[in-house]
């Protein structure tokens, strides 16, 4: 028999197992090669979270009390996946274009980026949500019941409360351990996703296993099942038509909506083809996951004593058979399926409560926004981490206070009508251009007003939140008012009467409050987007960034998106506008990409609010507009290839111009330098010549003068030397006629040499070097010589060249898959724009500071990186002067 | 970006194609109005159809829903590579 205490073991080890799965995913996924993870397989299964504990336990319950009525809920769903090419595509391809992180967002980023809107669904998703969290905890809790019962030896295990609380508990970890790894800018879980998939097969299989045994284990086949089935208490066909309607419709509009879904299915999607395969897949899934609910739940009718809960028949059934491992596997799926959707209710929720309530009272509580100091990641993870428990812990106080009673077991569908409000704001927004902000608030507030008063509240029980009088005669005695029968249409299913209003009102509502009103700019450039997304998936553009600095951007986007990707995103923008380095023109392109790249970290409309606080609120142009109230295809055509073309003649503009400067730029320091190095040799060949003409004519000189005269002229010679070496040095780096010495080495070797050789040789040794010798042990193969020359070359620079009071070198050492990026900051001024285009010019100096070298330094570093197969850069936006080397992990192939 | 105005009449590949998605477009409907029959029964205990009967039916267009689905999807799939090939 088995006990709690295997039970109890069997749970921990499928816990584990889950926690390893999702532990390798995300390895693998980090390492680039988690293109598995990324199936269409693993797509449709991770939609199967629409399958909760409540289809698990619940549909036999439900069928057992009402015949057929349960596949409504998965006839909705399938209907949906089935006509994927209307709603789910474009719901796709609107959330890959304006990275979508949740239906808040959604909503908030059709409707003009409103806060308002999205704080507003927030609240209402979480209050549609937090009693299906409740109703998880219950059936885990529930099942866990039935073995301790059928097992007399209480282990102190069976308190309900304190199941209850384990079980939130740990799944509060696994979201916050899986879901807040990092803030990732697709916002993808590839951990959490692979866990679902997994969970989805553990449930398939598990209820599978259960209805396979109850038909032919029990049954006696086929043909005697269906026998029983006819003869039992639900064997007519008995149906009310107007529930069958509705809640077909009621369940279509709940997948679309339930936040969970909208999750796993546009913010988790990685490729549109994916949903071309679940579009069978997924009802196929739905179809076998309903496929033995009937017989399980009529031969639970037959064999299970009166009055025992249809709910557990899954499992009772099996353990009152006798099959203690089928009702051990059973409680697997139940507790999969339960588990799977807190894990991504509880994301879904927290993203939204970060990125629009937490998110947004931070920055403005913190008074200057996005230039603060600080990193916002942090306090963005932070946020999210905290709301995932504040959601876990609000599913657990529900369960708590509602006593865990049968008050849950009808909060399904009353859940199922409240997010359904957001139907017609959805659909509005992405198929009618006309919707607008105002339209949305109003249709959403009258649904949720109407849902509440007649469907949830009622739901407590007459008399418990809303008056017995109030559900007879009306509020205030106005009987058009009553709960259950608006209009004094009597007789009706109170659900289906509550769906019929709270949706027909909303809509009505949404559609004359957005007829009457006006939109702004941006809330019809967001729809013609959002409606059109097919014809034209580029962003209108929004900002006028000539005000914007480029500087300051990079800085906030370091905060959030952290320096290593906002390094990345500004170089691989200026490259794009063909200007060389890490700072493109703020142009108004450039401003759509980050704030899409920033709003898949906090949100549409923070990151709208962060970016308008840089550069100075948002502009639309005329020229936006024309090209939204644009409707004639050949207009559009000529604007956009007149477009394309001054884009580019722009472009090549650019390029020009650099160009020009930095001939003018060299040109002139050539001249400079061709005085400089006369000057250089002649200085050191005035006193050659003075004073070998000394030492010849005059023979009366003393041994001692003899000695001084002599190595005044070694030591010119030996300078002069050094320069011509420098030159030639240069000269043979930049024809690649070098012999690379290749050694293996350890990069904090080269370091410590070149530290201790830039620091010892200088009278001047004030500068601090700091450095964090735990990232710098990392194996190199290169020739070592040759990088220490470089390393030595910029230490020694900023020794020289930097002006603060307490000057401080910063080596930040960073590896990644195939190469090794090394900081080097100090806390100077930096250099200024002008000089960061020449610095690594032959004879180029910056300013006229300190006479110094010819100016030949970093033009060798940066030939020595090239012929390394790295490179060495200037690092804008860090505070002070700042160079970046990026040297190769191992260098294959030898230079000749 | 430019959208090149379509012709009026397509090719025989870029015509079937459309009309593949024609009926990907009619499949919830067509799978709405077959499970909306059951409202033409008679409810009740002295129903003349049967729950075996009602949950053959039901299962019936639920699979041919999804072989329908598959079909289509492969067709679908067929269809775009071969535009892709061609657009190369």
């Amino acid at each position: 028999m088995a006990t709690l205490n295997i039970l109890v073991a069997v749970c921990l080890i499928y816990v584990t197992f889950l926690f390893t799965v999702a532990f390798a995913a995300e390895r693998a996924a980090r390492r680039g090669h988690g293109g598995w993870l990324r199936s269409p397989l693993v797509y449709t299964l991770s939609l199967s979270i629409y399958c909760t504990a409540w289809t698990f336990y619940g549909a036999v319950g439900y069928a057992a009390r009402s015949g057929l009525e349960y596949l409504t809920i998965y006839i909705g769903p399938t209907l949906v996946m089935v006509g994927w090419w209307w709603i789910l595509r474009k719901l796709v391809r609107i959330g890959r274009s304006q990275r979508i992180t949740s239906i808040a967002d959604m909503i908030s980023s059709r409707y003009g980026k409103s806060n308002l809107l999205a704080v507003g669904v927030t609240i209402l998703a979480v209050i549609g949500t937090t009693p299906y969290i409740a109703l998880q905890l219950q059936s885990v809790t529930l099942s866990f019941a039935v073995f301790s019962e059928s097992q007399p030896v209480a282990g102190g295990i069976t308190d309900q409360d304190s199941t209850a609380l384990w079980v939130a508990m740990g799944l509060a970890l696994f979201t916050i351990l899986f879901g807040t790894r990092n803030l990732d800018v697709n916002e993808r879980h590839h951990g959490v996703v692979i866990a679902i998939a997994v969970e989805a097969v553990v449930k398939l299989f598990a209820l599978l296993a259960v209805g396979v045994f109850v038909v032919w284990g029990v049954g006696g086949g086929l043909d005697e099942t269906l026998q029983r089935i006819d003869a039992s208490e639900i064997g007519r066909w008995e149906m009310r038509g107007d529930r069958w309607a509705s809640l077909i419709f009621l369940s279509a509009a709940a997948f679309l909506c339930l936040p969970r879904m909208f999750q796993v299915m546009v913010v988790e999607s990685d490729r549109e083809s994916h949903l071309r395969t679940a579009s069978w897949a997924f009802p196929a899934y739905l179809m076998v996951m309903s496929l033995f609910v009937v017989p399980i739940a009529v031969l639970g009718l037959d064999l299970l004593p009166e009055g025992s809960n249809p709910d557990l028949f899954v499992l009772t059934l099996p353990l009152a058979t006798g099959n203690e491992s089928l009702a051990m596997l059973s409680f697997l799926g139940g507790f999969s399926s339960a588990t799977s959707m807190v894990i991504v209710a509880a994301l879904a929720l927290s993203t939204m409560v970060s990125n629009h309530i937490v998110m947004p009272i931070w920055l403005s509580a913190t008074g200057g926004g996005a230039t603060i100091s600080g990193d916002v990641r942090n306090v963005v993870i932070l946020s999210r981490r905290i709301s995932i428990g504040g959601v876990v812990a609000l599913g657990y106080l529900y369960f708590q206070l509602s006593g865990g009673g049968t008050a849950l077991a009808s909060i399904g569908l009353i859940s199922f009508a409240g997010v359904a409000q957001f139907l017609p704001v959805l659909l509005g927004g992405i198929f009618w251009r006309g919707a607008t902000r105002i339209g949305a608030f109003a249709g959403l507030s009258v649904g949720f007003v109407v849902w509440t008063y007649a469907l949830l509240l009622p739901s407590f029980g007459s008399g418990a939140l809303i008056s017995e009088s109030v559900m007879l005669n009306g509020p205030f005695g106005l009987s058009w008012l009553r709960p259950q029968a608006f209009f004094g249409i009597d007789g009706m299913d109170p659900l289906v009467h509550a769906i019929l209003w709270s949706i027909s009102l909303n809509t009505l509502v949404f559609f004359v409050a957005s007829l009457m009103g006006f939109p702004s700019p941006l809330e019809r450039l967001q729809g013609a987007q959002f409606v059109n997304v097919f014809e034209h998936s580029r962003r209108p553009q929004g900002w006028s960034g000539n005000v914007a600095q480029s500087e300051d951007l990079m800085i906030m986007a370091q905060r959030i998106l952290g320096a290593q990707e906002a390094q990345k995103l500004f170089e691989s923008e200026a490259r794009r506008q063909g200007v060389s380095g890490y700072l493109p023109d703020p142009s108004p392109d450039f401003l759509q990409v980050l704030e899409r790249e920033l709003s898949g970290s906090v949100g549409a409309a923070t990151a709208h609010a962060m970016i308008g606080q840089i550069v100075g609120g948002a502009s639309v142009s005329v020229r936006d507009l024309m090209a939204v109230a644009d409707e004639t295809a050949q207009m559009m055509e000529h604007s956009s290839q007149l477009e394309a073309k001054s884009e580019e003649q722009a472009r090549t503009a650019r390029q020009l111009r650099q160009a020009n400067e930095k001939l003018t730029q060299i040109s002139v320091q050539k001249d400079a330098f061709l005085s400089q190095v006369s000057h250089e040799l002649r200085t050191p060949m005035t006193s050659i010549r003075a004073f070998s003409e000394i030492l010849r004519d005059n023979e009366r000189l003393s041994e001692a003068e003899k000695v001084k005269y002599s190595s005044i002229i070694h030591g010119e010679a030996i300078r002069l030397t050094r320069l011509l070496d420098d030159l030639l040095d240069l000269s043979v780096l930049e024809n690649g006629q070098v012999n690379l010495n290749l050694q293996r080495g350890v990069l904090s070797n080269v370091l410590d040499h070149a530290v201790s050789s830039a620091l010892t040789g200088s009278i001047d040794t004030r500068l601090h070097v700091y450095r964090d010798r735990t990232q710098e042990a990392i194996p190199i193969n290169t020739d070592l010589d040759r990088l220490s020359q470089v390393f030595i070359n910029l230490i020694s620079n900023a020794q020289k060249y930097c002006d603060a009071d307490a000057p401080e070198l910063t080596i930040v050492v960073r590896p990644s898959a195939n190469q090794i990026q090394i900081d080097f900051v100090d806390n100077g001024s930096g250099i200024s724009k002008t000089d960061q285009a020449v610095i690594f010019e032959k004879f180029a100096r910056v300013g006229e500071m300190k006479a110094g070298g010819a100016g030949l330094g970093l033009a060798i570093c940066r030939e020595i990186m090239v012929r390394l197969d790295g490179s060495i850069n200037y690092l804008p936006g860090q505070g002070g002067a700042a160079f970046r080397v990026l040297l190769p992990v191992s260098l294959a192939k030898p230079a000749h | 970006m430019s959208e090149r105005r379509t012709p009026l009449f397509l090719e025989r590949q870029s015509y079937r194609r459309r009309r593949l998605i024609d009926m990907i477009r009619m499949l919830p409907v067509i799978g709405a109005l077959l499970w909306a029959v059951p409202l033409l029964w008679r409810s009740g205990p002295d129903s003349d159809v049967s729950t075996s009967t009602a949950i053959i039916y039901l299962f019936g267009v639920w699979l041919a829903m999804v072989l329908l689905g598959a079909v289509m999807a492969k067709l679908l799939k067929l269809a775009e590579t071969e535009q892709d090939i061609k657009d190369t």
